[in-house]
């Protein structure tokens, strides 16, 4: 990973957690019998932003599981499967997973991958199991209890070469005993010389066990070898290590979760009382071997999973609970009692075996107490990390701080006037303090200012990469350029226009830009073109993602439209109107679903965006020789670099990125047409000159274009020189909109507090050149 | 018709800010009153009536100022020490707007109760009334209650953006 990429994982993550959150709502918020489509929605745009983002950035764990995750709410969102308890508990999971899997990249730790890998059985599970309960959906809800019991756990230790620990080993197995207990615990701890390389650090794990009782630590030295053979990235060490204290098996086996399979562990308890067993360790045993059947021997999915159901009534039995509670439990799906399960044996693994490769499967009556701690340990210890000492804040927030800091600068001002006209003795400090107080009042302004601008760069500088590593596995020859990155804009507009952007990338290198062959057969160069261009336009920020591709197949997309009942069948549409069509939710041309594009949520995603901001976008399409995507963003967040330009009594604002350069003509150079328009050469072409003063009908200074000044602008494509008296200075404005007490005014595109605190127009320039041209033709 | 004084006032009583403009005293909700600042120097907007005398800033809003006396048609008076703008909030059809009305001199916050007033009298095509709620009389002065809501949607400000 080059260091370029690297510095957008932190808004990567922060994005990310943010998007868990968002989704943890929804999906608490998520009626199970009636599932709101908005909010599967939600949680499926969530899936895909982080799939996507992750893909991007190489983390491809975290891409394959949400890439399955995604194909899961994929079937909700078509109504093909039922949001049930079962499910809405495993997405739940799975965000936790997602959770700790961003934070273990975050922290460069390992990731839990036998997890993760849970989970997304889990899930697969749940998407063949779809087809099966559709099948059979009687005899699952009237399964036998008694009779099923035996067969479960006959045939989970028939489906798993893996599952040791048989009904029949069952009292060898320990039960945890209550948490309250002192306990003595020896641990034999000798990692593999390769521990290190798997990111796993001997020291943590050691520092943890001691926050869980006394510690006492041996080190054996004895693998040590002499200095010359010393391999400084191997782990020769090994430790034996006593813990005192009220702690489980599982909470030790814990600490040493990422370092299994790195080490040789062997975990005994030297004082202990008599493990309790009883009927419900029994009956807990037989389903943990029958969830282990299934977790780890996927060829038998769908007997162990049908088996796992069955098996859990046994439990309830045991407990002496009602027989209609036990007679009720059948009918829970399957996959339910499996995800619960689950769980438990991954995280809370027991056993005074010596280590396996694998966890055997043992009973802990209070599961919950160590997965938690560890949760929290983790929390805290990704909270340190993730605090890079930046926080979020609203944008009223700052409005209202800049707002409050304008009035400030006011009243300063106020006294300073004042202060220039006081006498006596106290006069001269008073002076100093005011200029102390004007001088931190500009620092605070600026510092205030300073917090909402970013250049668009931020943004666009992952596309290169991007770019070039979709190109590559996609087969594509593909010259990426960009322009304007130096546009700054409003922090807030720049994080949301982020995953539009990504989205409309994608598409464009993968199904805009056809592959060199099809290119070459289609007359154009095997190198496809995709452009990226940001500038302030019309009193707008104008992104545009444009590509010389295949463009969009109107009919295509019509015909799409129909199959999904998107337009009715008689409705005629034509073809600017069948391209809108591709930013209804739910919608793709894709044949297949890669996991870069082609879920038909990306267009979706990216209209919704860029409407929260209060912008729009648009397609204009060239079938056959590409596609360009306009997203236009009002300026409403924004600010604006500028140029402040006195004509007579007055001032005013141009967006300086449209000033081309300004000069001092002579009245001979000027040159009119037909006796009216003035023009002159400007590097060999004619351009009009507007005299401001006329257009806005305030009183000039002068007359004469040798004592103003001609500003040379662009606006629409169109280049014209501005007579204005004077150039004054450059700064960072915050446009106001006019509109919100006024109305729109043309050739203004909004308004700015200057420091002093009066108002200053800032010029629409494409406005004034129509209105120019407007007035030139008029008369 | 009696003097009602403002204490006799009872049910259906309502609050005006009343301001002098041209020698005539008017009256204004005091609950769109946002709030009362002195004459101070705008940033004018080119192409706009001539009433509309520019935009303030007015704690961070922009915000446009009325001249009363033109969007009357009263004839222009100089601006003295007593100008001052009266900041009222507007409701129309476009939303809620700020904007800010140049009068001559602020008087007093008065109590008009329901049989103090009466309906504007019809002038007939010559004198526009339309944004005139009604007369009503504080302490035998005349106070005529004008209806900024009805003054903006009138086309003050609405006109502005056909141009």
């Amino acid at each position: 990973m080059t260091l370029d990429l690297t510095q957008f994982h932190d808004a990567f993550f922060e994005e990310s957690f943010e998007a868990l959150d968002m989704m943890e709502a929804s999906l608490l918020k998520l009626d199970l019998g009636a599932p709101d489509a908005e909010l599967i929605n939600t949680i499926f745009r969530v899936a895909h932003s982080i799939k996507g983002g992750s893909a991007t950035f190489g983390f491809s764990e975290i891409a394959s599981f949400t890439h399955s995750l995604e194909t899961l709410l994929d079937e909700l969102r078509a109504n093909r499967l039922q949001v049930t308890q079962a499910i809405s508990d495993l997405l739940l999971k799975s965000v936790d997973a997602m959770r700790d899997m961003l934070r273990a990249v975050q922290s460069k730790k390992p990731i839990d991958s036998q997890r993760v890998a849970d989970l997304q059985f889990d899930t697969e599970m749940i998407l063949a199991q779809r087809n099966g309960a559709a099948a059979q959906p009687a005899p699952q809800a009237s399964a036998p209890v008694t009779p099923a019991q035996p067969t479960a756990a006959e045939s989970a230790n028939a489906g798993s070469a893996e599952a040791g620990a048989s009904p029949d080993a069952a009292p060898q197995a320990t039960a945890s005993t209550p948490e309250t207990s002192e306990r003595r615990w020896k641990i034999s701890f000798r990692p593999y010389p390769e521990l290190f390389a798997r990111g796993n650090d001997p020291l943590r794990m050691l520092r943890e066990l001691a926050e869980l009782g006394s510690l006492n630590v041996e080190v054996d030295l004895e693998r040590l070898p002499s200095f010359d053979a010393l391999e400084t990235q191997n782990c020769y060490l090994a430790w034996t290590l006593e813990l005192c204290g009220a702690v489980d098996e599982s909470a030790i086996r814990q600490v040493f979760d990422w370092a299994e399979g790195d080490c040789d562990l062997s975990i005994t308890l030297e004082s202990a009382e008599p493990p309790a067993e009883d009927l419900t360790n029994y009956a807990l045993i037989a389903e943990f071997d029958a969830m282990q059947a299934a977790g780890g021997a996927p060829s038998y999915a769908p007997v162990a999973a049908n088996a796992a159901a069955p098996a859990a009534p046994p439990v309830d039995t045991a407990n002496a609970a009602p027989a209609t509670n036990a007679a009720s439990a059948p009918t829970a799906p399957p996959a339910d009692s499996a995800a619960n399960a689950k769980d438990t044996p991954a995280a809370a693994p027991a056993s005074t075996q010596s280590p396996a490769r694998k966890p055997e499967p043992t009973v802990s009556a209070e599961p919950h107490p160590a997965p938690e701690r560890v949760s929290k340990s983790e929390t805290a210890a990704a909270s340190g990390i993730g605090d890079s000492g930046s926080i979020r804040v609203s944008v009223e927030k700052i409005d209202e701080l800049m707002n409050t800091v304008g009035e400030l600068v006011i009243t300063q001002s106020m006294l300073s006037q004042l202060g220039r006209n006081l006498e006596g003795p106290a006069s001269e400090q008073f002076r100093l303090g005011l200029a102390e107080l004007e001088r931190n009042m500009r620092e605070l302004q600026d510092s205030v200012m300073r917090v909402r601008m970013l250049p668009i760069s931020f943004v666009f500088s992952r596309f290169p990469r991007m770019v070039r590593d979709l190109a590559q596995r996609l087969g594509k020859q593909i010259e990426f350029v960009m322009t304007g990155e130096q546009t700054e804009l409003d922090k807030t507009v720049l994080e949301k226009i982020g995953d539009p952007l990504v989205h409309l990338v994608r598409n464009s290198i993968d199904h805009g830009i056809e592959k060199p062959e099809v290119r070459v057969a289609k007359g154009k160069s095997p190198t496809g073109h995709l452009r990226l261009d940001a500038c302030h336009r019309g009193g707008n920020i104008c992104v545009e993602v444009s590509d010389d591709g295949g463009g969009l197949d109107p009919a295509r997309i019509l015909a799409k439209a129909r199959a999904r009942g998107l337009v009715g069948p008689n409705e005629t549409v034509t073809d600017e109107q069948a391209c809108e069509l591709i930013f209804l939710p739910g919608f793709s041309t894709a044949e297949t679903t890669t996991d870069v594009s082609g879920r038909g949520v990306g267009l979706d995603v990216v209209r919704r965006n860029v409407k929260e901001l209060g912008g729009s976008i648009e397609v204009r399409n060239d079938p056959g020789r590409g596609a360009r995507f306009i997203i236009t963003l009002p300026l409403t967040l924004a600010i604006v670099d500028g140029q402040s330009i006195a004509v007579g009594q007055q001032n005013y604002i141009v967006p300086l990125i449209s000033i081309i350069e300004s000069l001092q003509i002579k009245q001979g150079s000027l040159n009119r047409i037909a006796g009216r328009g003035e023009v002159f050469a400007f590097r060999g072409d004619y351009v009009p000159v507007i005299r401001l003063h006329e257009l806005f009908n305030v009183e000039p200074r002068s007359r004469e274009l040798d004592e103003g000044l001609i500003v040379i602008v662009e606006g629409d494509g169109r280049r014209v020189g501005l007579f204005v008296d004077d150039l004054l200075g450059q700064q960072q404005v915050v446009i106001k909109s006019l509109e919100t007490n006024y109305g729109h005014i043309d050739g203004v595109s909004g308004a700015t507090i200057l420091g002093d605190g009066s108002v200053a127009l800032i010029l629409d320039l494409p406005g004034i050149i129509r209105r120019a041209g407007a007035g030139a033709r008029a008369n | 018709m009696n003097a009602v004084t403002t204490s006799e006032t009872s049910s259906g009583a309502e609050q005006f800010l009343t301001f002098v403009l041209g020698g005539e005293e008017y009256g204004v909700t005091i609950l769109q009153v946002q709030g009362i600042q002195g004459w101070d120097r705008v940033t004018p907007i080119p192409n706009t009536p001539d009433y509309i005398l520019g935009v303030i800033n007015l704690r961070g809003a922009i915000v446009p100022i009325v001249d009363l006396r033109r969007r009357f048609g009263m004839p222009a008076a100089e601006f003295g020490p007593t100008t001052v703008v009266i900041v009222v909030k507007v409701v129309n059809e476009r939303g809620e707007r700020t904007l800010g009305l140049v009068v001559d001199a602020v008087s007093e916050v008065c109590s008009v109760g329901a049989e103090a007033r009466q309906p504007a009298p019809d002038f007939g095509s010559g004198i526009k009334t339309d944004f005139v709620k009604g007369l009503a009389t504080v302490e035998n002065r005349m106070v005529i209650l004008l209806d900024i809501d009805r003054l903006v949607s009138e086309g003050l400000l609405g006109s502005l953006s056909t141009h």
